[in-house]
């Protein structure tokens, strides 16, 4: 393919990615950018070239011992639930941007450990860098097959320009904030868009080798079974393999957390602690798919391509030699994705390592004391810039001068092996408090010094003096020295030998020194937080341990120095009002020095931050003995004030549940007082009525006698009135007080509604009015029959009432509903106006709109008849899409 | 065209004494129809002209109209009730010297408070003495 064309393509892959970490910042807020999966897939910056072309690389020559590199991450991820999610709360409560950054602090703060991991970082992961850039050289050069692939000068290397827009990228989009401990979405979309370019490249690949060259994985299993070396790279090789699967599946297993571009993407970069619960099925699941096809590949590429071609590239080998130059070129994207993404994570936490634990706190602090602002962001943003550039260039003249006699894996393995050295101080660290900095130190020194004989330094002498009697005959001659063999053991594979003598050694001298020496107040009180860091959570500030003297204006200047007078101000006030100090006061607490150490972490390091406020602040050493009280004591203040706030809290709910009590009875009793009103009422119209026509008649001697039989008659109805509605009264309030007993039987609906309609018969045939009941099939019910006639009766009363006289039509039909029946009385009246659709059923309720003469009634019939449907676990109603007339309904249960 | 006003029902009463003094008109605002009937009777006989209204706006009509002496209003009444009723014939100039008496079943003292208040030159509580309704009608206007 044309140089010009593929770099055009490169250019405009790469704009793309700009783009889209582009669009990523400035949709922070995006649903697209927030979400489980953005995490899950940026975890797969795990998969570097390393797995892209390595895998298929070390497969067609040792077999399935690629699988020990992905089989360490996907045991670690169950695991993930304890320890990541104790690491990214531990993480989040100290504002921690990078792995040097944990150690260091979880040491107490220690300067010098900062430091110490940022070298072993640097030291692993920049030659794994220039081995990314290495795999783009290459690989170009096998798609645009030029012949020799190291250019003769940098300028014309496209390698190199590649590299510079790497770091052009990283520089951009990774200090848009000073404050390192801050997400960055638009490098992780980026990252997780390669993640699925490069899996879908890889599966593309795999597909058309097997299925496409070959007849499916039968026909290559078949094919390839008959080749020389097959049982050997097929097969498990007894008892010594088993230590080297067992080593490197340890080694993978520890760079899962370790590797700064790891703990990055997990921790650094971790939204939300749910996400994890994503990570440990969906993780798995893309190391499996990207290795589906690894096997079948390297077969293939075994069976079809011979004579000296890099096993690395079959990937890339297979479809030029099959003329499919576009499927060679998505390749090469997949694999360009691989590199760029952990180029740039990689580059990115090791730049923010090295201004955060190197080289601010070793030289550029006294500028930040004296600068302002403003100047300090941009140095620090100048500071990690330059490191990104510097570490950037540094690994791509590592690849031009050394790289070229190692594979993509064993240079991987070299950098796990350093990285791994990290891992007793930090897992140990994690759930042992006895842990100190001094041994720490003395392990991470005593494990890189053994990787470097064991592993390097045989590297690094057949470079330069191209003779194996180091390898052969050890230091000086000495056998037990043999750097691959030290003191006899000489079955393991050099790197997993390495990791062998360099773990037990490290472990070894971390536990030791830990027993031997305490180490001071400061590093136990940070031990005790990380340790029992859930214990802690509430206490924040409070679980640090510190005496001395500081006054809070000192300590403003200096954060107004990083933050600005703004945001200092914005975030003392936000510390008194949360831990309810006042603004008066001049001299600061432990807390406050927690609080603005934190504040500051982010942007310059824990342990610049610990400098720049240990300047203003004069502290006192504090015993052991005496942080531990001190921390037993907050613990016990916080479990009190837990048991008073939940104690206030059951108060407060006691109490609102007694308002609502005494506000219903309130309400309760002024229902009863309207009700007695009412009552009263009622029963004095008729009293009245009756006493005035009685004195009338007493008086009226003259009165002619058809009037007096007038009075008289009158007399007789307020006295029917009168007991009416005594009586109903006090069949509404023994059915209010449940005092009533049902006498529930089945019954059949239909029955009861003839009977109904015979009582009200005569009244009807009287007014001229028509009671239609449509009497179909049998009805069974379970209810008390009076009661329901009762209902009923009233009903159809009601409905007689309002009707016009001769043309009036009333209708009763009752209905089987699925667990109900439901009975409805319709008639042709004036209907029930809207507004009193709802109160109708309420006691002595009388519609506004009632204006011709006082309907002969009690008021409490429809009140009855809803407390006996009620009574039966029923529901009454006015159907208000009714517009004939009136019409009422009710269901109760079968 | 008094008797337009009339309830039928009540064709049976008929002015016994005639006097040549001006007969006081009264009109009766109740919804309770045996009640209607005996008050009607009982200042029929005293010589009245008697009114019958059945609700507040029927009484505000007939009262704009024949201008009475004396109003007997119940309070609780469909549509305008009784306050209502006699705020309207308070703020009315042609009403000005019509007294109003409540008779109402509304005994509580701050119900009556609030009738007095209004401007009733009565409040009686049902049920009451036809004949001491009598008497304070009298005594209200003569």
């Amino acid at each position: 393919m044309n140089n010009y064309l593929l770099i055009s393509i490169i250019v405009a892959y790469l704009a793309c990615l700009f783009l889209i970490a582009f669009w990523a910042e400035k949709n922070s807020k995006s649903k697209w950018v927030n979400n489980p999966y953005i995490y899950v897939l940026s975890l797969a910056v795990y998969c570097s070239a390393w797995t892209y072309y390595g895998s298929v690389g070390i497969a067609s020559q040792s077999g399935i011992s690629f699988l020990t590199i992905y089989l360490g991450p996907v045991i670690s991820l169950p695991l993930w639930i304890l320890v990541m999610r104790k690491i990214i709360r531990i993480s989040k409560q100290h504002k921690i941007s990078s792995i040097a950054d944990f150690i260091s602090l979880r040491y107490g703060n220690n300067r010098f450990l900062g430091a110490l991991v940022t070298m072993i970082c640097v030291f692993a992961i920049v030659p794994y860098i220039s081995l990314q850039l290495k795999a783009i050289s290459e690989t170009f050069e096998i798609i645009t097959d030029e012949t020799s692939y190291v250019s003769t000068s940098v300028l014309d290397d496209s390698t190199f320009y590649i590299a510079v827009l790497l770091a052009v990228f990283v520089a951009f989009f990774g200090t848009q904030a000073t404050d390192a401990s801050q997400r960055r979405k638009g490098i992780m979309t980026t990252v997780a868009v390669e993640s699925i370019l490069k899996l879908t490249f890889f599966l593309i690949i795999g597909i058309y080798v097997t299925f496409f060259l070959f007849d499916g994985t039968t026909d290559i299993y078949q094919k390839a079974s008959q080749m020389d070396n097959f049982k050997e790279i097929t097969s498990f090789n007894g008892l010594e393999a088993g230590f080297n699967w067992l080593f490197t599946i340890m080694l993978s297993f520890f760079a899962i957390f370790l590797l700064p571009r790891q703990f990055h993407v997990a921790v650094v970069e971790n939204d939300r602690e749910r996400y994890l619960k994503k990570a440990i099925w969906v993780f798995p699941l893309y190391l499996l798919l990207f290795n589906v096809f690894v096997i079948f590949i390297a077969w293939g590429g075994n069976l079809t391509l011979t004579g000296d071609v890099n096993q690395d590239y079959y990937t890339l080998l297979l479809p030029l030699q099959n003329n499919n130059v576009v499927l060679a070129m998505l390749v090469f994207l997949g694999g360009f994705s691989a590199v760029i993404s952990m180029v740039v994570v990689s580059t990115l936490a090791l730049s923010t390592m090295v201004s955060n634990n190197l080289i601010i706190p070793y030289g550029f602090l006294d500028k930040f004391i004296k600068g302002n602002p403003e100047k300090n962001a941009n140095y620090i943003k100048n500071i990690r810039r330059i490191s990104i550039f510097s570490l950037i260039i540094i690994a791509y003249f590592f690849y031009v001068n050394f790289s070229y006699e190692l594979s993509l894996f064993s240079i991987g393995l070299i950098s796990f092996a350093v990285i791994a050295q990290l891992a007793p101080s930090f897992f140990i660290g994690l759930f042992w408090n006895r842990g100190s900095a001094k041994a720490a130190k003395i392990g991470m020194i005593i494990g890189v010094l053994v990787v470097s004989y064991t592993l390097i330094l045989p590297f690094i002498v057949n470079v330069l003096t191209d003779s194996t009697s180091f390898v052969a005959y050890g230091l000086f001659g000495i056998a037990l020295l043999k750097p691959y063999a030290l003191f006899g053991i000489d079955f393991l594979s050099p790197e997993a030998h390495a990791f062998f003598w360099s773990m037990l050694l490290n472990t070894f001298s971390f536990l030791t020194f830990s027993l031997l020496s305490k180490g001071n107040y400061r590093e136990r009180n940070y031990a005790e937080m990380f340790i029992n860091s859930s214990n802690y959570t509430n206490l924040q500030e409070g679980a640090f341990v510190w005496k001395g003297e500081a006054y809070v204006s000192d300590i403003r200047n200096v954060l107004t120095r990083f933050l600005g007078e703004e945001r200092t101000e914005r975030a003392l006030n936000l510390f008194n009002l949360k831990y309810k100090v006042s603004k008066e006061e001049e001299m600061a607490d432990a807390r406050l020095i927690n609080f603005s150490e934190k504040l500051l972490t982010g942007s310059i390091g824990s342990a610049s931050a610990r400098i720049l406020i240990g300047s203003v602040a004069k502290e006192q050493p504090v015993s052991l003995l005496e942080v531990l009280k001190i921390l037993e004591e907050s613990k016990e203040t916080i479990a009190t004030n837990k048991v008073l706030k939940e104690k206030s809290e059951e108060l407060t709910r006691l109490t609102e549940q007694l308002k609502t009590a005494n506000s219903e009875l309130l309400k309760q009793d002024r229902l009863k007082d309207e009700f007695l009103d009412t009552v009263a009422h009622e029963l004095k119209t008729p009293i009245t009525s009756i006493k005035a026509a009685s004195e009338v008649l007493t008086d009226g001697n003259d009165m002619p006698q058809g009037l007096r039989n007038q009075f008289l008659d009158n007399i007789v109805t307020d006295a029917d009135r009168l007991a009416r509605l005594i009586h109903n009264i006090l069949d509404l309030e023994k059915l209010s007080g449940g005092r009533e007993q049902l006498e529930i039987q089945h019954n059949q609906i239909n029955n009861t509604i003839k009977k109904a309609v015979d009582g009200i018969y005569q009244m009807a045939h009287n007014k001229g009015v028509h009671v239609i009941h449509q009497n179909g099939y049998e009805i069974k019910a379970r209810y008390d029959e009076d009661r329901m006639l009762q209902v009923l009766t009233n009903l159809l009363s009601n409905a007689l009432k309002f009707t016009e006289p001769d043309t009036g039509i009333i209708t009763i039909v009752a209905q089987e509903k699925k667990n109900a029946i439901q009975v409805a009385v319709e008639d042709n009246g004036k209907g029930v106006p809207k507004e009193d659709v709802l109160y109708v059923f309420d006691k002595f309720y009388q519609s506004k709109h009632q204006n011709i003469k006082k309907p002969m009634g009690s008021g409490l019939g429809l009140a009855i008849s809803r407390k006996i449907i009620e009574s039966h676990q029923g529901k009454i109603w006015v159907d208000k899409k009714y517009i004939k007339g009136a019409r009422f309904v009710f269901t109760i249960p079968k | 065209m008094c008797s337009l006003y009339r309830n039928e029902k009540y064709g049976l009463i008929t002015n016994k004494t005639e006097t040549l003094k001006p007969m006081k008109k009264i009109l009766i605002v109740d919804d309770e129809p045996n009640i209607v009937m005996s008050l009607e009777y009982t200042f029929k006989k005293k010589n009245f002209d008697v009114f019958i209204a059945r609700d507040g706006g029927e009484a505000l009509q007939i009262a704009e109209d024949i201008i009475p002496d004396v109003v007997l209003l119940d309070i609780m009444m469909p549509n305008v009730d009784g306050y209502e009723t006699l705020r309207q014939i308070k703020n009315n100039e042609k009403l000005k010297n019509t007294k109003v008496v409540f008779l109402s079943a509304k005994n509580k003292a701050a119900d009556i408070e609030k009738g007095l208040k209004l401007g009733a030159d009565k409040y009686l509580t049902k049920p009451f003495s036809v004949k001491k309704l009598v008497s304070e009608i009298n005594e209200l206007i003569n």
